[in-house]
């Protein structure tokens, strides 16, 4: 999502790094480029306001480091007031001491309230708790429907009755109550903030469950507007935290800076696709990371950890390391990778990809050639291709339904992972690959395993090496 | 293939070990079959659904007589943007404070800088050429709205027919949560009224109840509705809903579409093959819609150009104008794709989609 905004500070920078010194005309004109990318990345106005007098004040005084060059140093001082816009630490939920939890969840109409429900509850329930779901969305047809078919497609109950959206609330309680869950979610209609009426009758439904938490939905995509909207929903509400939704579009998304700093409260969870699983907490050091361009390697990970069959991957990167890796665990893998989502959106996620391969479109298809390609393999031929010949090539061509000129080029790119792989194997170990299946790794450690595997060409940090 | 292989390796280096077995999620947009009608051999998935009301049995409509005026609805979201312009209009003489003072009511609006620059720079050259005063600041705010109302200039707002024998098919296409199934759902109710036959093709078969939703409206019109199962192929439920509509004689398909990212390549191809069987015979595709959402900020002209040209966006429905003074966004596209503005919702009730007005459009802007 925030790659445009990142491409447009490459591009300021780029120019700014063949300088030798910032003077008053440059950091003006930095300055400016700044302001028109915040305001094309639909942060406020107001906001951007600010940002650009902290970032002013910073650059133009006297806080000059002497191992850092002027461009690093704006890029740090950009970075910094990124990261304390986007607020300081992650939202910790505590949970309540006399179960159900209760979480509230509003926004205007099609924000995404009763998807980020389900994900929610689901997300819940990977926390080890017993989410309980409440439709009180009664005014857009179907959107109870829509709740039921995703609170079975995730296995939490939810409930709700065609009365009123107060009723539906407290009897939802209840329910969940006389069930013993301990997380209680209420998803509830759409509404615009200026409509007294229905900001009146969300007001009741808060009343009637005392949530412990009220979450303000917002899409990743909306303008100026937001701060505007966010403010009448903190004042009618007092919000406790944001969820972003529709993060995995290329929106700018600078809505999410304008709200976190209207309402002053952080934004919890990020909603990055259309499958439930699609659902994260929000880092505000990894989201400035990457405004910046350096990737979030953390959330891949965290991401992966959660998809991610701990034996299985910790087996194939013994074997990996070993040079023993062989279709069978690539194509594990590779289901493994499929179950994350689209490929363009991984690779946004690595640090370092340069701008071209970011943009460049992975074909999910391909993942489906290569799974057919091996399932057409015996296993024989999967734990040793070479004794694929031309005739054994021709039947898995036929059987996978593809061509022996692609049936080659997996064979012979598999093979050159597989050279490339034995090289680099010992060093992996070294930088802290030597715990495969340690489930509670430190994330420090994985990073560096990273880029100890060379995945990055180039290590786009902000460290002087820029 | 070779970045797919790279992955695979990269993310098994990244996670030394996982934690959870996420249960696996409902897959979408998997491999296309080729373009065409849903093959034979497949099981059929679509599945003609009546509603109970027949389509002479005409229901009570809600319409109300007169139709909403944009700037009141406006009215209570504009009090902002108003404030800049009154500030202006209240100026002795034009100087550089007035600019900017424009130029951030422009941004405020959504209207985005590229096409703010552009439009206040033709301000400039008019008082550097001596059209326009330098202490006549109403007379720019005029000459300011003229230029934006002009951009509007030559489009066709109104919503094209097929002049032939078969169904009219309009496509509606748009990112998630903008407000397709509702603007289909208020189409129908108006085509109903003015008396065509009409047919709504529930080709959003990914979002859970998306069909139920546009079953609802189906019945509230009285229009007849084809849906499939979920998961069902999108151009499947569209061409049967095409073969429904010719053989009962019904003149207009309203086809919706699940929302989509115009990143998702995937989706956008499948959108792809949705257009091309949408126009096959005997449907005549005369409109494509991209439903927008106008809080929607720059990402608006985005969405527009992908779309556009992934399946040729005829026509803008800009959704939800009541809640938001701005809509601005639509300025960028109009300037930067040259796409016509259709239909404008400025309310819940179905009477509150109306025709696009440019000059009701900007005059309710400033005020």
């Amino acid at each position: 999502m925030f790659d445009t905004l990142t491409d447009r500070f490459d591009a300021i920078f780029t120019r700014l790094r063949g300088r030798g010194r910032l003077g008053d005309a440059e950091v003006a004109e930095v300055l400016r480029e700044i302001r028109v990318a915040l305001l094309e990345a639909d942060v406020n106005l107001a906001v951007v306001r600010a940002l650009i007098e902290a970032i002013r004040v910073r650059c133009t005084g006297a806080e000059l480091a002497k191992h850092l060059t002027p461009a690093q140093q704006v890029i740090k001082v950009v970075n910094e007031e990124l990261t304390a816009t986007l607020g300081g630490e992650a939202l910790k939920i505590s949970y309540a001491s006399k179960p159900p939890t209760v979480v509230l969840l509003a926004g205007l109409q099609g924000s995404g309230k009763t998807t980020a429900s389900a994900k929610l509850a689901r997300w819940f329930r990977q926390q080890g708790r017993h989410p309980y779901l409440i439709g009180a969305d009664l005014q857009r047809p179907a959107a109870v429907e829509q709740l039921r078919v995703l609170g079975a497609e995730i296995g939490v109950g939810v409930y709700s009755e065609p009365t009123d959206p107060v009723s539906v609330a407290r009897g939802g309680l209840a329910e969940a109550q006389r069930l013993g869950r301990d997380v209680v979610i209420v998803d509830t209609a759409g509404r615009l903030a200026i409509d007294r009426e229905l900001m009146d009758e969300v007001r009741r439904v808060s009343d009637a469950v005392r949530p412990n938490y009220t979450f303000f939905v917002v899409d990743a995509m909306t303008g100026q507007d937001a701060v505007q909207t966010a403010e009448a929903f903190h004042q009618a509400l007092q919000l406790d935290g944001i969820i972003l939704t529709k993060v995995d579009g290329d929106a700018r998304g600078g809505a999410a800076l304008s709200v976190k700093q209207v309402v002053g409260r952080p934004i919890a969870f990020l909603s990055t696709g259309e499958r439930v699983a699609d659902f994260e907490t929000f880092h505000p050091d990894r989201l400035a990371s990457r405004i910046l361009g350096m990737g979030d390697v953390l959330s891949l990970i965290e991401k992966a950890e959660r998809e991610y069959d701990e034996e299985v991957t910790g087996q194939a990167l013994e074997r990996l390391q070993a040079g023993t890796f062989t279709l069978d665990d690539f194509l594990d893998q590779l289901r493994q990778l499929k179950k994350m989502g689209p490929l363009t959106g991984l690779l946004s996620l690595m640090p370092g990809v340069p701008k071209e391969m970011r943009d460049a479109k992975v074909d999910d298809r391909d993942v489906g050639k290569i799974e057919a390609i091996i399932c057409s393999m015996t296993p024989l031929e999967r734990t040793d291709p070479t004794v694929l010949d031309g005739s054994r090539r021709l039947r898995i061509a036929h059987g996978s339904g593809t061509s022996t000129t692609e049936v080659n080029n997996l064979l012979r790119q598999f093979k050159e992972m597989q050279k490339m792989m034995r090289g680099i194997g010992p060093m992996a170990k070294l930088m802290g690959g030597g715990r495969p299946g340690n489930p509670s790794k430190s994330s420090k450690g994985t990073r560096k395993k990273v880029k100890g595997g060379r995945i990055t060409p180039s290590s786009r940090g902000l460290g002087p090496t820029r | 293939m070779t970045l797919v292989i790279v992955l695979v390796v990269a993310v098994v280096l990244a996670v030394s070990g996982g934690l959870v077995v996420g249960t696996r999620s409902r897959r979408r947009g998997a491999a296309l079959p080729e373009d065409g009608a849903p093959h034979p051999g497949a099981p059929q998935p679509t599945v003609p659904v009546t509603t109970a009301a027949e389509t002479e049995t005409s229901p009570t409509l809600e319409v109300e007589a007169g139709r909403p005026v944009l700037r009141d609805r406006l009215g209570r979201a504009r009090g902002l943007l108003a404030g800049y312009f009154d500030q202006v209009r209240g100026r002795k003489a034009i100087d550089e404070a007035t600019f900017e003072e424009l130029e951030e009511a422009l941004i405020l609006a959504d209207v985005g800088v590229t096409t703010t620059t552009r439009v206040l720079g033709d301000i400039r050259d008019k008082l550097r050429s001596g059209v326009l005063s330098a202490t006549d600041p109403p007379a720019l705010l005029q000459a300011l709205q003229d230029d934006l109302i002009s951009m509007f200039e030559g489009d066709v707002e109104s919503l094209a027919y097929a002049d032939g024998d078969g169904p009219t098919v309009w496509l509606f296409v748009g990112v998630n949560g903008v407000g397709k199934t509702t603007t289909i759902g208020k189409l129908a109710l108006r085509e109903m009224q003015s008396g065509r036959g009409v047919v709504l093709a529930a080709g959003d078969t990914f979002r859970a109840a998306a069909g139920e939703q546009l079953e609802s409206w189906a019945e509230r019109a009285g229009a007849r509705i084809v849906r499939g199962s979920d998961g069902a192929d999108p151009s499947s439920v569209i061409f049967d809903a095409v073969q429904h509509a010719a053989s009962r004689g019904a003149g207009l398909v309203l086809a919706d579409t699940a929302g989509r990212l115009h990143t998702k390549v995937n989706l956008m191809d499948e959108l792809r093959k949705v257009r091309r069987v949408a126009e096959r015979p005997p449907g005549q595709l005369t409109e494509v819609l991209l439903v927008l959402d106008a809080t929607t900020g720059q990402n608006g002209v985005v969405q527009a150009r992908q779309f556009t040209e992934a399946v040729g966006v005829t026509g803008i429905v800009l959704t939800k104008l009541d809640g938001t003074a701005k809509g601005g966004v639509v300025l960028a596209i109009r300037s930067e794709l040259g796409l016509p503005i259709k239909l404008v919702g400025v309310g819940e009730a179905p009477a509150d989609l109306v025709p696009f007005d440019p000059v009701e459009f900007v005059s309710a802007l400033f005020g």
